[in-house]
C-alpha cells in the first residue's frame, strides 16, 4: 500500500460521515501526516481524545529516550482540528493562525494522549487549549493554544 | 563525543552541527531534515516537501506538525551555535503564527537565530520561507532553558 492513496470521498463528505459513524480511523488514516504518525481519535470512557502510538521514529533524543518537541505540537494541534472537525458543523478543514505549545516535561517513549477544548467559537474564529499527557492526566507532558480561522468571510 | 566545544572553522562547525540532522536524532531524520547553513548564531535548516507530510489530501498542503518539527530542531541548533557548544537543552515554549498557506510540492526552509541567551534562557526566532524570505509562510518564536549546573 502506498502511503499516498487518494481520499475516495471528498473530505466534507468523509467528516459527515464520521461525525455519524465514529469510525474515526477512516478520516485519520485519509490524512497522510496523521497516518504516518500514528495519531487517531479514540471514545475512551465516553470521551473523545487523540492518541499518538509511540514508534521509534516520533524520538528527538535518542541518549534521554525522550520525544520530540515536534512530535507533541503535531499531536496537541491534531487534536485540536479533530475536536472542531468532529464537534462542530465546521465544513471545511481548519486552517490554523497560530500555536503557542508549552512544553511541560519530557516525553517518555511510550503513546501519549491529548483532549481539546473549544473555548471559543465564532463564526471565523475558533480558539482551542489542549493538553497532552502519558501515564498520569493530571501531569501534562505539553499544553497548546492555538487559533483556527473556520470560513473566509 | 566527548568535546562538546564546537570548532573555529565554519565548515568542521557545520559538520558538528549536521550530526543533529542524521538518525542520532530519529524524528529529524524521518521527516528528512537538511542542515543547509549556519551563522554565528543563526541555523538554516530544510524540509523537503513529501507526500508523507501532507495534512489536506484535497489540497496537497503540509500538515502544521513537520512545520513544528523544522522550527524546534532550527531554533535547538541556533542555541548551539550561539552557545558555541552542545550543552543540554530543553523547549520551554515555541509559538508559531502561520501566515500564508505552504505552496505543495516546494520544499520549506527555516531560519532559525538566538538572538538573546542569558545565564539559563535562550530566545530565538524563526522564519519559514519556500525560496523567498519576503514572502515568508510562518514566523516563530521559541525560548529553550539550559538544564546544565
Amino acid at each position: 500500500m502506498s502511503e499516498t492513496t487518494p481520499t475516495p470521498l471528498p473530505l466534507a463528505e468523509l467528516v459527515r460521515q464520521v461525525r455519524k459513524s465514529r469510525e474515526y480511523r477512516k478520516l485519520t488514516d485519509a490524512i497522510p501526516y496523521t497516518r504516518y504518525m500514528g495519531i487517531g481519535v479514540e471514545n475512551l470512557a465516553g470521551e473523545m481524545l487523540c492518541r499518538m502510538a509511540y514508534s521509534p521514529k516520533l524520538i528527538g533524543n535518542s541518549i534521554l529516550q525522550a520525544l520530540h518537541g515536534g512530535t507533541l505540537g503535531a499531536l496537541l494541534e491534531s487534536a485540536a482540528i479533530f475536536e472542531l472537525l468532529l464537534q462542530t458543523d465546521t465544513e471545511r478543514v481548519p486552517k490554523v493562525i497560530s500555536l503557542t505549545v508549552d512544553f511541560l516535561r519530557s516525553g517518555k517513549p511510550q503513546d501519549t494522549f491529548a483532549k481539546a477544548l473549544i473555548t471559543r467559537q465564532g463564526r471565523r474564529v475558533a480558539n482551542v487549549r489542549v493538553e497532552a499527557w502519558q501515564d498520569d492526566r493530571t501531569r501534562p507532558i505539553a499544553s497548546a493554544h492555538a487559533l483556527f480561522l473556520l470560513a473566509e468571510p | 563525543m566527548s568535546d562538546f566545544t564546537l570548532p573555529e572553522d565554519k565548515a568542521a562547525r557545520m559538520e558538528r552541527c549536521a550530526v543533529f540532522y542524521t538518525d542520532a536524532v530519529p524524528h529529524n531524520h524521518a521527516l528528512g531534515l537538511r542542515l543547509v547553513d549556519i551563522g554565528p548564531a543563526e541555523a538554516t535548516v530544510e524540509l523537503p516537501y513529501a507526500d508523507f507530510l501532507v495534512g489536506n489530501p484535497e489540497t496537497g498542503v503540509l500538515a502544521g506538525g513537520p512545520v513544528t518539527t523544522l522550527i524546534d530542531a532550527s531554533c535547538g541548533s541556533a542555541v548551539f551555535l550561539k552557545l558555541g557548544r552542545f550543552a543540554p537543552l530543553v523547549t520551554l515554549d515555541l509559538r508559531i503564527d502561520y501566515l500564508r498557506p505552504a505552496r505543495p510540492g516546494v520544499s520549506l526552509t527555516c531560519v532559525a537565530e538566538c538572538y538573546k541567551l542569558t545565564r539559563q534562557v535562550a530566545f530565538v526566532r524563526a522564519l519559514v520561507h519556500q525560496g523567498d524570505k519576503s514572502n515568508p509562510v510562518a514566523s516563530a518564536q521559541g525560548t529553550f532553558m539550559r538544564t546544565e549546573e
